[in-house]
């Protein structure tokens, strides 16, 4: 019974999300703080530096941590404000329990602890221990990240674990691994500095990644072309030197006609692909029909622009192609990164200064998170869950025999199906908010519904743990140590700060003590963060994300060790490739024939418009800890349909006019925003947002065939004016929409 | 003033290209306690129906402060570094002449506390050889705190230029702005 005791916006009156401000005069103590923490931002993968100031057991403030090499100090409006999660109004002191019809109750440690056993006991008993899954999150340490994949496989026993990760850089990984054999970016960001050409694919930079802009700049101030591919005018577009327009899931049509220019004009490098690679003839053969006129059709961007895009990128000596969540969020997440990945082969420009290529991993920790832990195909050291020598390996590290570690299990969005559909039926989740984050949300509020039985371990009671028999009140990311792999590959230390406040745990501690009461306690006998990390190393040794040189006290010497690192006299790997040995069986990069096919769901008579979603850059992914945030909330307060004023014209929508946006699986109504900086056959919602403010109600489950990545940048919608102007945004409160 | 140490060879630029519009500028410079969550740096869509450019404005610092020079109670000093303080919290009169005189339309009159607050530059930070805290945490380098060799060095293609001409009156401030190579003043109002 998983439905909510009471009515949402009785949970939300109790539990949030309320704004946080910060003291007029600022928190007491900033000026003589007891201890200043050298850390990293809780929120994305660029995982800046940054110092917190501690007083009393509080966060009061932050200094910028000008030595840090990646960010030397910058930081986001996020990055800023990130201190405010801290002594926040709406943070869980004590474990609570589902009331029917009275809410949420505070319940003692020992007393959730056995209810929970019991539930767990009993579905897995009746039901199978595969009916029992568990949901986990990239914004977890490494060590968090492996504890939990360990704890899913040995002590839950079960294999249905995904994690957040799915919704974010799986089409890049599975892309990686397919041409590189390996699953990381191929450069770190200072390749970026002397770059001829810059092309981001499918990433807002400026919204998503503040801080990697200061990088592209620092190319740019050397001559460096930018090349955007959007379907908007984002503030990193409007000054590139080429804006590619995109129509949306169009991308891999792009890629391939750009590599049919490259083929054209004879700007390869023959001996790169002779010689380091395989599959070229595949790859050339799959684009051979792609001539201009064809990808002007295909992708709404006119052919000029296409062929000055080839022209700068084929002859370039240097050159660096990013991409991110635009092209990896589609049902052909994976072709769309292998395509970018052939025009990267194609020039022979990776594994050298200066010549580099990457996806911009999303989260804080997406890079680690899904090399160790939490993935549902997947051990630790990015090893296979299907491959017997794996298998063997991580079971011996965890004292195990192989045939009780599970095998393969559903991803994040099949096991919220296979819940819709009644075969799973218990859940436990951690630093994951689905109900947000998920496309097609009307679905996972009905597969929550159905749940016999649902622990949420968190923080704040986010929207889905709302639905949860039991809320256990865990850690933010300055109350525990650890590491993360930043979206460059380098493992950095996260301190601990403060201790978690009232009755609250560390997510590692709650962890364990469920492990133990679930009698593999033995498994489990950690004594620091530390502890956990030196298994990591042995567990990831031979695999291809290798840390076992890695230890805590040479992060700290270096600010941070750049993975792989096989040895403690190793000193990290900055740059892949140098020496052209991929980690591919052939040991070659590994072009792959794209042919060309449309996105999941098409326009059509009842459905005219494009639906494509994204981020602003004052709110971070489903919004827990941002939409508490009051200077956050009010920077950007209300998800906007961004509209092109020629399509406002056609509807007669004017500005700020609330619009019900319908698609085959929902409706919601957004204000209408009339900006000429995007499409005119398409229309952006953000998606940060709960409830009746929900994109996510609206976009499809389509899934990429191979990485399972929903396809939330496109989906068919409809537009209805609704004949007059939205509620202010004050009024509206979106931040806590039921 | 002797304690200080303010350095003297570092110079702010604001480059507007670079302009991410994020604010985390604004954001960080709330953060300071004398502002009391105010800020004292302001970012702006120009036209956010035709595009996403943004603007920043800071206090320029003007070589002769017109705020200064209209201002009856005297709150307004210029110290031998070249900041121009914000209003003397005990003479202030909140009487807005600065903020009508100012070319840049900087000082603000906040109306909670009846007092003109402007940007100091950081001078807390910056009298203690730190820098503003606005520069500090841009993330895309529109604002940046540093000697005018490094920007030189770092970015050549363009030329800091602290001259600006406002219909017949030449304006010359401390802090600069990023422009094209080679230009030498910004005409703000050819009229």
């Amino acid at each position: 019974m998983a439905t909510l005791p009471v009515s949402a916006e009785e949970v939300i009156a109790r539990f949030g999300p309320s704004l946080n401000f910060p003291p007029s005069q600022g928190y007491a103590g900033r000026d003589e703080p007891d201890e200043v923490v050298k850390t990293h931002c809780c929120f994305c993968g660029m995982q800046c530096g940054i110092k917190l100031l501690v007083k009393d057991n509080r966060i009061v403030g932050f200094e910028p941590w000008e030595e840090f090499p990646f960010n030397e100090g910058r930081l986001c409006p996020k990055g800023v404000q990130r201190y405010m999660q801290n002594n926040h109004p709406d943070r869980l002191l004590d474990p609570i329990q589902r009331v029917e019809g009275k809410g949420f109750s505070p319940i003692g440690w020992d007393a959730a602890y056995d209810g929970m056993i019991a539930e767990i006991q009993r579905i897995q008993g009746k039901y199978g221990k595969d009916a029992f899954a568990m949901l986990s999150g990239v914004s977890l340490t490494n060590e968090k990240s492996y504890l939990v994949g360990k704890f899913a496989r040995v002590a839950l026993k079960t294999k249905n674990l995904d994690y957040n990760g799915r919704l974010c850089m799986v089409s890049a990984g599975a892309g990686n691994k397919k041409a590189f054999g390996l699953d990381r970016a191929s450069n770190n960001y200072s390749d970026l500095a002397h770059a001829e050409v810059i092309m981001i694919c499918g990433t807002n930079v400026s919204e998503t990644f503040p801080t990697l802009t200061h990088w592209i700049w620092q190319a740019r101030d050397f001559g460096a072309k930018l090349i955007v591919v959007d379907p908007r005018l984002t503030p990193i577009a409007r000054t590139a030197d080429l804006h590619l327009p995109i129509r949306p899931g169009r991308d891999s049509a792009l890629y391939g006609a750009i590599l049919h220019q490259l083929i054209k004009h004879d700007w390869l490098d023959h001996d790169f692909i002779a010689n380091s690679a395989s599959g070229f003839e595949e790859a050339k053969k799959a684009v051979e029909s792609y001539d201009l006129d064809w990808a002007e059709r295909t992708t709404g961007i006119a052919k000029e622009k296409i062929l000055q895009a080839a022209k700068w990128w084929g002859p370039a000596k240097t050159s660096f192609l990013l991409h991110a969540r635009g092209i990896e969020h589609q049902s052909k997440g994976v072709e769309n990164v292998l395509a970018c990945i052939n025009l990267v082969l194609a020039t022979g420009r990776i594994g050298k200064p200066y010549c580099g290529y990457a996806t911009i991993t999303g989260q804080g920790n997406g890079q680690g998170g899904r090399e160790h832990g939490h993935k549902c195909d997947q051990l630790p050291g990015n090893r296979d869950i299907e491959n017997p020598e794996h298998r063997k390996y991580i079971s011996s590290v965890w004292g195990i025999e192989e045939k009780d570690m599970p095998g393969r299990g559903l991803t994040a969005y099949e096991i919220m199906e296979a819940i819709h559909r009644g075969e799973i039926k218990g859940l436990i989740s951690i630093c994951f908010n689905p109900l947000v984050s998920l496309p097609n949300n009307n679905m996972i509020r009905e597969a929550l519904e159905k749940l016999e039985y649902y622990v949420c371990i968190d923080f704040f009671l986010n929207e889905t743990a709302r639905h949860a028999n039991l809320i256990l009140p865990g850690s933010l990311h300055e109350e525990e140590d650890g590491t993360v792999t930043t979206a460059e590959g380098r493992v950095v230390r996260i301190r601990k700060a403060v201790n978690p406040p009232g009755n609250a745990r560390t997510d590692t501690s709650i962890l364990l003590e469920v492990a133990k009461r679930l009698g593999a306690e033995k498994h489990f006998t950690y004594d620091s963060s530390e502890a956990i990390f030196n298994e990591l190393r042995i567990a990831s040794k031979g695999g291809t994300a290798d840390y076992f040189g890695i230890t805590y006290k040479k992060i700290e010497d270096n600010m941070g060790i750049f993975w792989p690192c096989p040895s403690e006299d190793h000193p990290g790997t900055p740059r892949l490739w140098e020496d052209k040995k991929f980690k591919t069986p052939d040991g070659r990069a590994h072009f792959h024939g794209v042919p060309y096919r449309d996105p999941g769901e098409m326009t059509d008579a009842e459905y005219p418009m494009i639906l494509t979603t994204g981020r602003v850059v004052s709110q971070y992914l489903s919004g827990t800890q941002t939409r508490r945030i009051g200077k956050l909330v009010d920077q950007y307060p209300e998800p906007l349909l961004e509209i092109h004023p020629k399509t406002a014209a056609l509807y007669k929508i004017k500005n700020r006019e609330l619009v019900r946006v319908s698609t085959r699986r929902g409706s919601a109504e957004f204000p209408a925003q009339l900006v000429e900086t995007i499409r005119e056959d398409t229309v952006f919602v953000p998606y940060h947002w709960p409830g009746r403010k929900s994109v996510n109600q609206l976009t499809s489950g389509h899934l990429d065939p191979v990485s399972k990545i929903p396809e939330f940048k496109v989906c068919a919608c409809k537009l209805e004016p609704l004949g007059h102007a939205a509620p202010s945004a004050a009024e509206t409160k979106a931040y806590a929409s039921a | 003033m002797n304690t200080t140490a303010f350095r003297t060879d570092q110079e702010f630029f604001f480059d507007p290209q670079r302009c991410i519009g994020c604010k985390a500028c604004e954001m960080a410079c709330a953060e300071c306690e004398t502002n009391g969550q105010t800020s004292m740096i302001h970012v702006d869509y120009v036209d956010r129906f035709l595009t996403t450019q943004t603007s920043v404005q800071v206090c320029m610092h003007c070589e002769d402060p017109v705020c200064a020079k209209v201002c009856p109670a005297d709150a307004i000093t210029k110290d031998e570094f070249g900041i121009v303080h914000s209003a003397n919290t005990a003479r202030c009169i909140a009487c807005s002449n600065c903020v009508d005189a100012c070319p840049f339309g900087v000082p603000k009159k906040v109306e909670p506390i009846d007092l003109m607050m402007k940007c100091n530059m950081c001078y807390d930070r910056t009298s203690a050889g730190k820098k503003p805290m606005c520069a500090t945490v841009c993330p895309s380098g529109a604002l940046f705190f540093g000697s005018r060799e490094q920007i030189s060095k770092s970015r050549p293609n363009s030329t800091p230029v602290n001259t600006f001409r406002f219909g017949q009156q030449l304006v010359k401030t401390k802090v600069n702005i990023m422009m094209p190579k080679g230009a030498t003043e910004l005409v703000v109002d050819s009229e």
